[in-house]
Protein backbone atom coordinates (compact mmCIF):
# COMPACT_ATOMS: atom_id res chain seq x y z
CA UNK A 1 0.00 0.00 0.00
CA UNK A 2 2.90 2.55 0.81
CA UNK A 3 4.42 2.01 -2.71
CA UNK A 4 0.74 2.42 -4.59
CA UNK A 5 0.22 6.08 -2.29
CA UNK A 6 3.97 6.77 -3.59
CA UNK A 7 3.66 6.39 -7.40
CA UNK A 8 -0.40 8.30 -7.49
CA UNK A 9 1.68 11.05 -4.87
CA UNK A 10 4.09 11.08 -8.02
CA UNK A 11 1.35 11.17 -10.28
CA UNK A 12 -0.68 13.90 -8.66
CA UNK A 13 2.21 16.13 -8.59
CA UNK A 14 2.92 15.96 -11.94
CA UNK A 15 -0.01 17.30 -13.17
CA UNK A 16 -0.51 20.53 -14.34
CA UNK A 17 -3.20 21.26 -12.74
CA UNK A 18 -1.56 20.97 -9.48
CA UNK A 19 1.36 22.57 -10.59
CA UNK A 20 -0.89 26.02 -11.19
CA UNK A 21 -2.45 25.78 -8.17
CA UNK A 22 0.36 25.80 -6.04
CA UNK A 23 1.84 28.74 -8.77
CA UNK A 24 -1.20 30.69 -7.98
CA UNK A 25 -0.96 30.00 -4.41
CA UNK A 26 2.37 31.15 -4.12
CA UNK A 27 1.68 34.47 -6.10
CA UNK A 28 -1.24 35.48 -3.95
CA UNK A 29 0.50 34.64 -0.35
CA UNK A 30 3.38 36.64 -0.97
CA UNK A 31 1.80 39.46 -2.98
CA UNK A 32 -0.65 39.77 -0.12
CA UNK A 33 2.08 39.59 2.51
CA UNK A 34 4.03 42.47 0.61
CA UNK A 35 1.01 44.78 0.39
CA UNK A 36 -0.11 44.47 4.40
CA UNK A 37 2.80 45.41 5.91
CA UNK A 38 1.15 44.32 9.12
CA UNK A 39 0.98 40.59 9.19
CA UNK A 40 -2.19 40.21 11.07
CA UNK A 41 -4.10 42.38 8.39
CA UNK A 42 -1.89 40.15 5.47
CA UNK A 43 -3.55 36.78 7.63
CA UNK A 44 -6.89 38.15 7.17
CA UNK A 45 -7.24 38.94 3.66
CA UNK A 46 -5.23 35.44 2.93
CA UNK A 47 -8.24 33.77 5.09
CA UNK A 48 -10.22 34.47 2.72
CA UNK A 49 -8.94 33.41 -0.30
CA UNK A 50 -7.56 30.70 1.22
CA UNK A 51 -11.15 29.53 2.19
CA UNK A 52 -12.70 30.20 -1.22
CA UNK A 53 -9.78 28.58 -2.78
CA UNK A 54 -8.50 25.38 -1.31
CA UNK A 55 -11.45 24.01 -0.86
CA UNK A 56 -12.79 24.59 -4.17
CA UNK A 57 -9.18 23.38 -5.52
CA UNK A 58 -9.36 20.11 -3.22
CA UNK A 59 -12.96 18.90 -4.14
CA UNK A 60 -13.51 19.54 -7.85
CA UNK A 61 -9.55 17.95 -8.36
CA UNK A 62 -9.84 14.89 -6.43
CA UNK A 63 -13.32 14.11 -7.75
CA UNK A 64 -11.94 14.41 -11.50
CA UNK A 65 -9.04 12.53 -10.52
CA UNK A 66 -11.27 9.32 -9.11
CA UNK A 67 -13.69 9.84 -12.49
CA UNK A 68 -10.20 9.82 -14.63
CA UNK A 69 -8.81 7.04 -12.54
CA UNK A 70 -11.55 4.49 -12.74
CA UNK A 71 -10.12 2.03 -15.40
CA UNK A 72 -6.74 2.20 -13.60
CA UNK A 73 -9.06 1.52 -10.46
CA UNK A 74 -10.10 -1.27 -12.06
CA UNK A 75 -6.88 -2.52 -13.50
CA UNK A 76 -6.21 -2.61 -9.31
CA UNK A 77 -8.80 -4.44 -8.44
CA UNK A 78 -7.70 -7.35 -10.53
CA UNK A 79 -4.24 -7.32 -8.75
CA UNK A 80 -3.98 -8.88 -5.45
CA UNK A 81 -4.86 -5.98 -3.86
CA UNK A 82 -7.64 -5.54 -0.85
CA UNK A 83 -10.56 -3.05 -2.26
CA UNK A 84 -9.83 -0.86 1.07
CA UNK A 85 -5.98 -0.55 0.72
CA UNK A 86 -6.90 0.42 -3.06
CA UNK A 87 -9.18 3.04 -2.15
CA UNK A 88 -7.00 4.70 1.12
CA UNK A 89 -3.76 4.51 -1.32
CA UNK A 90 -6.32 6.73 -3.67
CA UNK A 91 -7.42 9.25 -0.38
CA UNK A 92 -4.07 9.20 0.66
CA UNK A 93 -2.58 9.95 -2.40
CA UNK A 94 -4.73 12.98 -2.90
CA UNK A 95 -4.43 14.06 0.64
CA UNK A 96 -0.98 14.18 1.02
CA UNK A 97 -0.42 15.77 -2.68
CA UNK A 98 -3.07 18.58 -1.81
CA UNK A 99 -1.55 19.15 1.40
CA UNK A 100 1.59 19.24 0.34
CA UNK A 101 0.92 21.84 -2.66
CA UNK A 102 -0.98 23.82 -0.19
CA UNK A 103 1.98 24.23 2.15
CA UNK A 104 4.36 24.61 -0.46
CA UNK A 105 2.08 26.92 -2.22
CA UNK A 106 0.35 29.31 0.97
CA UNK A 107 2.83 27.37 3.99
CA UNK A 108 6.16 29.20 3.13
CA UNK A 109 4.92 32.48 3.14
CA UNK A 110 2.71 32.18 6.19
CA UNK A 111 5.58 30.79 7.95
CA UNK A 112 8.19 33.76 7.00
CA UNK A 113 5.91 36.75 7.12
CA UNK A 114 3.19 35.75 9.76
CA UNK A 115 4.87 33.27 12.15
CA UNK A 116 2.86 33.05 15.02
CA UNK A 117 0.27 30.62 16.75
CA UNK A 118 -2.56 32.16 14.25
CA UNK A 119 -0.16 31.38 11.35
CA UNK A 120 0.22 27.94 12.45
CA UNK A 121 -3.17 27.60 12.78
CA UNK A 122 -4.27 29.46 9.38
CA UNK A 123 -1.70 26.45 7.88
CA UNK A 124 -3.11 23.62 9.83
CA UNK A 125 -6.91 24.53 9.10
CA UNK A 126 -5.45 25.04 5.17
CA UNK A 127 -4.22 21.35 5.57
CA UNK A 128 -6.98 19.48 7.44
CA UNK A 129 -9.33 21.29 4.70
CA UNK A 130 -7.77 20.19 1.97
CA UNK A 131 -8.00 16.30 3.24
CA UNK A 132 -11.56 17.11 4.53
CA UNK A 133 -12.68 18.08 0.82
CA UNK A 134 -10.97 15.25 -0.86
CA UNK A 135 -12.43 13.13 1.67
CA UNK A 136 -15.63 14.50 0.73
CA UNK A 137 -15.22 13.79 -2.97
CA UNK A 138 -14.42 10.24 -2.70
CA UNK A 139 -17.72 10.10 -1.25
CA UNK A 140 -19.58 11.90 -3.94
CA UNK A 141 -17.49 10.17 -6.49
CA UNK A 142 -18.13 6.86 -4.89
CA UNK A 143 -22.13 7.36 -4.68
CA UNK A 144 -22.57 8.56 -8.35
CA UNK A 145 -21.17 6.94 -11.54
CA UNK A 146 -22.13 9.18 -14.24
CA UNK A 147 -18.73 11.91 -14.62
CA UNK A 148 -20.87 14.77 -15.37
CA UNK A 149 -23.03 14.73 -12.62
CA UNK A 150 -20.51 13.52 -9.94
CA UNK A 151 -18.39 16.98 -10.54
CA UNK A 152 -21.79 18.94 -10.70
CA UNK A 153 -22.58 17.47 -7.06
CA UNK A 154 -18.88 18.12 -6.52
CA UNK A 155 -19.53 22.00 -7.31
CA UNK A 156 -22.79 21.98 -5.80
CA UNK A 157 -21.43 20.56 -2.12
CA UNK A 158 -18.66 23.33 -2.42
CA UNK A 159 -21.50 25.86 -3.20
CA UNK A 160 -23.20 24.89 -0.23
CA UNK A 161 -20.03 24.60 2.38
CA UNK A 162 -18.60 28.05 1.25
CA UNK A 163 -21.74 29.85 0.54
CA UNK A 164 -25.43 28.54 0.33
CA UNK A 165 -24.36 27.18 4.78
CA UNK A 166 -23.78 31.21 5.66
CA UNK A 167 -26.83 32.13 3.90
CA UNK A 168 -28.70 29.60 6.16
CA UNK A 169 -27.19 30.55 8.81
CA UNK A 170 -27.69 34.71 8.56
CA UNK A 171 -31.29 33.76 8.25
CA UNK A 172 -31.58 31.63 10.94
CA UNK A 173 -29.94 34.46 12.92
CA UNK A 174 -32.31 37.11 11.80
CA UNK A 175 -35.22 34.88 12.40
CA UNK A 176 -34.46 33.84 16.00
CA UNK A 177 -32.28 36.92 17.01
CA UNK A 178 -34.78 37.66 20.33
CA UNK A 179 -33.49 34.39 21.76
CA UNK A 180 -30.44 33.09 23.17
CA UNK A 181 -28.72 31.28 20.74
CA UNK A 182 -25.32 32.20 20.97
CA UNK A 183 -24.73 28.50 22.14
CA UNK A 184 -26.20 27.31 19.09
CA UNK A 185 -23.90 29.29 16.82
CA UNK A 186 -21.10 27.38 18.25
CA UNK A 187 -22.84 23.98 17.69
CA UNK A 188 -23.90 25.45 14.27
CA UNK A 189 -20.69 26.11 13.42
CA UNK A 190 -19.47 22.52 13.92
CA UNK A 191 -22.02 21.70 10.93
CA UNK A 192 -19.37 23.55 8.29
CA UNK A 193 -15.88 22.70 8.28
CA UNK A 194 -14.83 25.88 6.49
CA UNK A 195 -17.22 28.09 9.15
CA UNK A 196 -14.76 26.13 11.46
CA UNK A 197 -11.45 27.34 10.29
CA UNK A 198 -12.84 30.97 9.86
CA UNK A 199 -14.25 31.41 13.35
CA UNK A 200 -10.86 29.54 14.56
CA UNK A 201 -8.83 32.00 12.84
CA UNK A 202 -10.78 35.43 13.40
CA UNK A 203 -11.04 34.70 16.89
CA UNK A 204 -7.22 34.84 16.94
CA UNK A 205 -7.12 38.56 15.29
CA UNK A 206 -8.20 41.67 16.87
CA UNK A 207 -11.52 41.77 14.83
CA UNK A 208 -12.97 39.34 16.99
CA UNK A 209 -13.80 41.91 19.42
CA UNK A 210 -16.19 43.57 16.80
CA UNK A 211 -18.04 40.55 16.96
CA UNK A 212 -20.19 41.35 19.95
CA UNK A 213 -21.73 38.73 22.16
CA UNK A 214 -21.91 36.25 20.14
CA UNK A 215 -18.00 36.28 19.57
CA UNK A 216 -17.38 36.74 23.06
CA UNK A 217 -19.32 33.30 23.05
CA UNK A 218 -17.07 32.22 20.49
CA UNK A 219 -14.09 33.24 21.96
CA UNK A 220 -14.58 32.00 25.15
CA UNK A 221 -15.21 28.47 23.52
CA UNK A 222 -12.31 28.07 21.09
CA UNK A 223 -9.67 30.26 23.05
CA UNK A 224 -9.53 27.69 25.39
CA UNK A 225 -7.42 24.68 24.43
CA UNK A 226 -9.98 22.55 25.11
CA UNK A 227 -12.03 24.34 22.58
CA UNK A 228 -8.96 23.81 20.19
CA UNK A 229 -9.02 20.51 20.78
CA UNK A 230 -13.11 19.76 20.09
CA UNK A 231 -12.14 21.81 17.13
CA UNK A 232 -9.39 19.85 15.59
CA UNK A 233 -12.14 16.81 17.06
CA UNK A 234 -14.78 17.81 14.27
CA UNK A 235 -12.75 18.92 11.62
CA UNK A 236 -10.89 14.75 12.36
CA UNK A 237 -14.34 13.79 11.76
CA UNK A 238 -14.98 15.56 8.85
CA UNK A 239 -12.39 13.91 7.10
CA UNK A 240 -13.06 10.20 9.02
CA UNK A 241 -16.82 10.17 8.46
CA UNK A 242 -16.73 10.64 4.61
CA UNK A 243 -13.93 8.57 4.09
CA UNK A 244 -15.21 5.50 6.35
CA UNK A 245 -18.92 5.81 3.88
CA UNK A 246 -17.24 5.71 0.29
CA UNK A 247 -14.54 2.99 1.75
CA UNK A 248 -17.55 0.73 2.99
CA UNK A 249 -19.25 1.68 -0.61
CA UNK A 250 -16.52 1.15 -2.82
CA UNK A 251 -16.16 -2.41 -0.83
CA UNK A 252 -19.51 -3.65 -2.41
CA UNK A 253 -19.41 -1.43 -5.62
CA UNK A 254 -19.57 -3.16 -8.78
CA UNK A 255 -16.55 -1.46 -11.11
CA UNK B 1 -9.38 -24.18 -12.03
CA UNK B 2 -12.03 -21.69 -12.60
CA UNK B 3 -16.00 -22.84 -11.85
CA UNK B 4 -18.68 -21.05 -11.71
CA UNK B 5 -21.99 -21.91 -10.24
CA UNK B 6 -25.48 -20.43 -10.85
CA UNK B 7 -24.11 -16.95 -11.16
CA UNK B 8 -27.09 -14.29 -11.64
CA UNK B 9 -26.76 -10.27 -11.61
CA UNK B 10 -28.90 -7.70 -12.09
CA UNK B 11 -28.23 -3.99 -12.48
CA UNK B 12 -30.98 -2.16 -11.22
CA UNK B 13 -33.68 -3.65 -13.31
CA UNK B 14 -31.65 -5.01 -16.07
CA UNK B 15 -30.77 -8.89 -15.85
CA UNK B 16 -26.91 -8.93 -17.20
CA UNK B 17 -26.52 -12.74 -15.94
CA UNK B 18 -29.22 -15.34 -15.42
CA UNK B 19 -27.72 -18.37 -13.94
CA UNK B 20 -24.73 -19.05 -15.50
CA UNK B 21 -22.35 -22.51 -14.89
CA UNK B 22 -19.51 -23.35 -16.37
CA UNK B 23 -15.96 -24.74 -15.69
CA UNK B 24 -12.43 -24.35 -17.10
CA UNK B 25 -9.16 -26.22 -16.42
CA UNK B 26 -5.53 -25.93 -16.97
CA UNK B 27 -4.67 -26.53 -20.36
CA UNK B 28 -7.70 -25.01 -21.83
CA UNK B 29 -8.30 -22.24 -24.19
CA UNK B 30 -11.94 -20.95 -24.02
CA UNK B 31 -13.38 -18.44 -26.25
CA UNK B 32 -16.08 -16.28 -24.81
CA UNK B 33 -18.59 -15.46 -27.74
CA UNK B 34 -21.77 -14.07 -28.05
CA UNK B 35 -23.30 -10.84 -29.11
CA UNK B 36 -22.93 -7.33 -27.90
CA UNK B 37 -24.42 -6.39 -24.43
CA UNK B 38 -25.09 -10.50 -23.80
CA UNK B 39 -22.99 -10.77 -20.34
CA UNK B 40 -19.07 -11.32 -21.34
CA UNK B 41 -17.41 -8.77 -19.91
CA UNK B 42 -19.56 -8.98 -16.82
CA UNK B 43 -18.80 -12.73 -16.03
CA UNK B 44 -14.69 -11.66 -16.68
CA UNK B 45 -15.36 -8.95 -13.81
CA UNK B 46 -17.23 -10.89 -11.46
CA UNK B 47 -14.31 -14.05 -12.24
CA UNK B 48 -11.89 -10.78 -11.25
CA UNK B 49 -13.83 -9.67 -8.50
CA UNK B 50 -14.73 -6.44 -9.72
CA UNK B 51 -18.32 -7.42 -10.08
CA UNK B 52 -20.02 -8.93 -6.98
CA UNK B 53 -22.69 -11.20 -8.34
CA UNK B 54 -26.31 -11.50 -6.65
CA UNK B 55 -25.97 -15.23 -5.68
CA UNK B 56 -24.44 -17.82 -7.09
CA UNK B 57 -20.50 -19.31 -6.14
CA UNK B 58 -17.42 -18.67 -8.13
CA UNK B 59 -13.99 -20.88 -7.05
CA UNK B 60 -10.42 -20.63 -8.07
CA UNK B 61 -8.64 -23.61 -7.58
CA UNK B 62 -11.68 -25.57 -5.05
CA UNK B 63 -11.88 -22.09 -3.09
CA UNK B 64 -14.44 -19.56 -3.11
CA UNK B 65 -13.40 -16.35 -4.46
CA UNK B 66 -16.00 -14.72 -2.29
CA UNK B 67 -14.24 -11.72 0.61
CA UNK B 68 -10.79 -13.27 -1.09
CA UNK B 69 -8.15 -11.21 -2.64
CA UNK B 70 -5.11 -13.51 -2.88
CA UNK B 71 -6.16 -15.87 -5.35
CA UNK B 72 -5.93 -12.78 -8.03
CA UNK B 73 -1.68 -13.15 -7.60
CA UNK B 74 -2.55 -16.15 -9.95
CA UNK B 75 -4.15 -14.29 -12.46
CA UNK B 76 -3.41 -12.18 -15.27
CA UNK B 77 -5.73 -9.71 -16.38
CA UNK B 78 -5.74 -7.59 -19.74
CA UNK B 79 -8.84 -4.88 -19.70
CA UNK B 80 -10.45 -4.37 -22.97
CA UNK B 81 -9.44 -0.34 -22.27
CA UNK B 82 -6.42 0.16 -20.31
CA UNK B 83 -6.60 3.71 -19.09
CA UNK B 84 -3.79 4.34 -17.04
CA UNK B 85 -2.79 7.54 -14.69
CA UNK B 86 -1.85 10.35 -17.48
CA UNK B 87 1.83 11.16 -15.95
CA UNK B 88 3.42 7.83 -14.44
CA UNK B 89 5.54 6.67 -17.43
CA UNK B 90 5.58 3.35 -18.61
CA UNK B 91 8.60 2.44 -16.72
CA UNK B 92 7.08 3.58 -13.47
CA UNK B 93 3.61 1.27 -14.07
CA UNK B 94 5.63 -1.73 -14.74
CA UNK B 95 7.42 -1.03 -11.45
CA UNK B 96 4.12 -0.12 -9.48
CA UNK B 97 3.01 -3.74 -10.83
CA UNK B 98 5.92 -5.70 -9.99
CA UNK B 99 5.87 -3.69 -6.22
CA UNK B 100 2.29 -5.07 -6.10
CA UNK B 101 2.89 -8.36 -7.12
CA UNK B 102 6.01 -9.16 -5.54
CA UNK B 103 7.72 -11.60 -7.47
CA UNK B 104 11.36 -11.78 -7.77
CA UNK B 105 12.85 -10.17 -10.28
CA UNK B 106 14.51 -13.21 -12.65
CA UNK B 107 10.95 -15.08 -12.46
CA UNK B 108 9.23 -12.23 -14.14
CA UNK B 109 8.34 -12.47 -18.28
CA UNK B 110 9.43 -10.36 -20.18
CA UNK B 111 9.00 -11.78 -23.68
CA UNK B 112 6.40 -9.07 -24.82
CA UNK B 113 7.92 -5.79 -23.26
CA UNK B 114 11.20 -6.75 -25.93
CA UNK B 115 8.98 -8.10 -28.75
CA UNK B 116 7.02 -5.02 -28.57
CA UNK B 117 9.49 -2.95 -28.45
CA UNK B 118 7.94 -0.68 -25.09
CA UNK B 119 11.76 -1.08 -23.58
CA UNK B 120 12.04 1.75 -25.44
CA UNK B 121 9.38 3.65 -24.57
CA UNK B 122 9.63 3.53 -20.57
CA UNK B 123 9.77 7.28 -19.94
CA UNK B 124 7.07 8.03 -21.70
CA UNK B 125 4.23 9.16 -19.79
CA UNK B 126 0.87 7.19 -19.92
CA UNK B 127 -1.02 10.55 -20.83
CA UNK B 128 0.81 10.90 -24.37
CA UNK B 129 0.29 7.35 -25.54
CA UNK B 130 -1.87 6.18 -28.30
CA UNK B 131 -4.89 3.62 -27.83
CA UNK B 132 -2.69 0.99 -28.85
CA UNK B 133 0.61 1.34 -27.14
CA UNK B 134 -1.82 1.42 -24.32
CA UNK B 135 -3.10 -1.97 -25.54
CA UNK B 136 0.60 -3.42 -25.82
CA UNK B 137 1.25 -2.50 -21.90
CA UNK B 138 -2.06 -4.01 -20.63
CA UNK B 139 -0.78 -7.33 -22.77
CA UNK B 140 2.87 -7.44 -20.94
CA UNK B 141 1.12 -6.53 -17.71
CA UNK B 142 -1.14 -9.44 -17.90
CA UNK B 143 1.76 -11.89 -19.03
CA UNK B 144 4.45 -10.47 -16.79
CA UNK B 145 4.13 -12.22 -13.70
CA UNK B 146 3.53 -15.98 -14.93
CA UNK B 147 0.15 -16.20 -13.72
CA UNK B 148 -1.57 -19.32 -13.94
CA UNK B 149 -4.65 -18.01 -15.70
CA UNK B 150 -4.88 -15.41 -18.07
CA UNK B 151 -8.20 -13.57 -18.66
CA UNK B 152 -8.24 -11.02 -21.73
CA UNK B 153 -11.22 -9.21 -22.92
CA UNK B 154 -11.10 -8.55 -26.49
CA UNK B 155 -6.91 -8.26 -26.57
CA UNK B 156 -6.22 -7.64 -29.88
CA UNK B 157 -8.92 -4.46 -30.04
CA UNK B 158 -6.73 -1.73 -31.26
CA UNK B 159 -3.68 -3.59 -31.86
CA UNK B 160 -2.18 -3.25 -35.13
CA UNK B 161 -1.56 -6.28 -36.87
CA UNK B 162 1.71 -7.06 -36.31
CA UNK B 163 1.38 -6.39 -33.13
CA UNK B 164 -1.67 -8.93 -32.48
CA UNK B 165 0.09 -11.77 -34.16
CA UNK B 166 2.83 -11.27 -31.74
CA UNK B 167 0.04 -11.64 -28.61
CA UNK B 168 -1.27 -14.63 -31.18
CA UNK B 169 1.90 -16.30 -30.71
CA UNK B 170 2.38 -15.47 -26.78
CA UNK B 171 -0.78 -16.90 -26.13
CA UNK B 172 -0.27 -20.25 -28.02
CA UNK B 173 3.29 -20.50 -26.23
CA UNK B 174 1.79 -19.93 -22.48
CA UNK B 175 -1.07 -22.28 -23.41
CA UNK B 176 1.47 -25.20 -24.10
CA UNK B 177 2.75 -24.41 -21.07
CA UNK B 178 -0.25 -25.74 -19.33
CA UNK B 179 -2.20 -22.80 -18.54
CA UNK B 180 -5.55 -21.88 -18.52
CA UNK B 181 -6.52 -18.91 -21.29
CA UNK B 182 -10.04 -17.13 -21.30
CA UNK B 183 -10.30 -15.11 -24.24
CA UNK B 184 -13.74 -12.86 -25.59
CA UNK B 185 -13.29 -11.65 -28.45
CA UNK B 186 -15.78 -10.57 -31.90
CA UNK B 187 -12.96 -11.11 -34.09
CA UNK B 188 -13.67 -15.00 -34.59
CA UNK B 189 -11.16 -15.87 -37.57
CA UNK B 190 -8.01 -15.01 -34.94
CA UNK B 191 -9.13 -17.60 -32.65
CA UNK B 192 -9.44 -20.14 -35.22
CA UNK B 193 -6.39 -22.39 -34.16
CA UNK B 194 -5.73 -20.77 -30.98
CA UNK B 195 -8.62 -21.89 -29.01
CA UNK B 196 -9.80 -24.88 -27.86
CA UNK B 197 -13.39 -24.98 -26.12
CA UNK B 198 -15.78 -22.16 -26.85
CA UNK B 199 -18.84 -20.87 -24.87
CA UNK B 200 -21.36 -18.98 -26.01
CA UNK B 201 -23.43 -16.07 -24.27
CA UNK B 202 -26.89 -14.93 -25.46
CA UNK B 203 -28.64 -12.31 -23.53
CA UNK B 204 -26.79 -13.11 -20.19
CA UNK B 205 -27.32 -16.69 -19.91
CA UNK B 206 -25.28 -19.31 -21.32
CA UNK B 207 -26.23 -20.84 -24.41
CA UNK B 208 -23.86 -23.63 -24.56
CA UNK B 209 -20.06 -24.90 -23.90
CA UNK B 210 -18.39 -27.12 -26.68
CA UNK B 211 -15.23 -28.30 -27.87
CA UNK B 212 -14.19 -26.75 -31.02
CA UNK B 213 -14.26 -30.00 -31.82
CA UNK B 214 -17.66 -30.94 -31.33
CA UNK B 215 -18.60 -27.92 -32.80
CA UNK B 216 -17.48 -28.16 -35.63
CA UNK B 217 -18.62 -31.57 -35.80
CA UNK B 218 -22.28 -30.44 -35.24
CA UNK B 219 -22.51 -27.66 -37.31
CA UNK B 220 -20.43 -29.41 -39.90
CA UNK B 221 -18.47 -26.21 -40.94
CA UNK B 222 -14.24 -25.89 -40.29
CA UNK B 223 -14.36 -22.30 -39.52
CA UNK B 224 -15.13 -21.09 -36.24
CA UNK B 225 -16.87 -18.00 -37.62
CA UNK B 226 -18.80 -20.19 -39.77
CA UNK B 227 -19.75 -22.08 -37.23
CA UNK B 228 -21.04 -19.73 -34.90
CA UNK B 229 -23.08 -18.03 -37.53
CA UNK B 230 -24.67 -21.40 -38.49
CA UNK B 231 -25.55 -21.46 -34.18
CA UNK B 232 -26.83 -17.85 -34.39
CA UNK B 233 -28.68 -18.34 -37.62
CA UNK B 234 -30.62 -21.94 -36.04
CA UNK B 235 -30.88 -19.58 -32.50
CA UNK B 236 -32.73 -17.08 -34.91
CA UNK B 237 -35.10 -19.93 -36.96
CA UNK B 238 -35.76 -21.44 -33.40
CA UNK B 239 -37.46 -18.27 -31.83
CA UNK B 240 -39.32 -17.87 -35.19
CA UNK B 241 -40.55 -21.16 -35.12
CA UNK B 242 -41.37 -20.40 -31.38
CA UNK B 243 -43.31 -16.98 -32.00
CA UNK B 244 -45.20 -18.84 -34.78
CA UNK B 245 -46.47 -21.19 -32.48
CA UNK B 246 -47.60 -18.69 -30.27
CA UNK B 247 -49.25 -17.02 -32.75
CA UNK B 248 -51.22 -19.90 -34.31
CA UNK B 249 -52.04 -21.25 -30.87
CA UNK B 250 -53.65 -17.54 -30.11
CA UNK B 251 -55.15 -17.76 -33.64
CA UNK B 252 -57.34 -20.95 -32.36
CA UNK B 253 -58.36 -19.37 -29.53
Amino acid sequence: MKKLVKYIITDILRSRIMIAYTVVLLVISFSVFSIEDNPAKGILSLLNIILFIVPLVSIIFSTIYIYNSNEFIELLVSQPLQRKSIWLSMFTGLAVSLSLAFFAGAGIAILLYAWSMTGLIMLGCGVLLSIVFAAIAMLASVKIRDKAKGIGTAILLWLYFSMLFDTLVLFLLFQFSDYPIEKGMVALSFLNPIDLSRVLILLRIDVSAMMGYTGAVFQSFFGSEGGMMIALAIMITWIAVPLSISTIRFNNKDL
Amino acid sequence: MISLQNISKQFGRFKVLTDVSFSCNKGECIALIGPNGSGKTTIIKSILGMVIPDSGTITFKGKSIANDYNYRSDIGYMPQMGRYPENMSIGQVLGMMKDIRKIPENLLDEDLIKSFGINKLLDKRMGTLSGGTRQKVSACLAFMFGSQALIMDEPSAGLDPVSSEILREKILVEKEKNKLVIITSHILSELDDLITEVIYMQDGRMLFQKSLHALRKDTGEEKLSRAIARVMRQQDESDGLQAARVNTSELRN
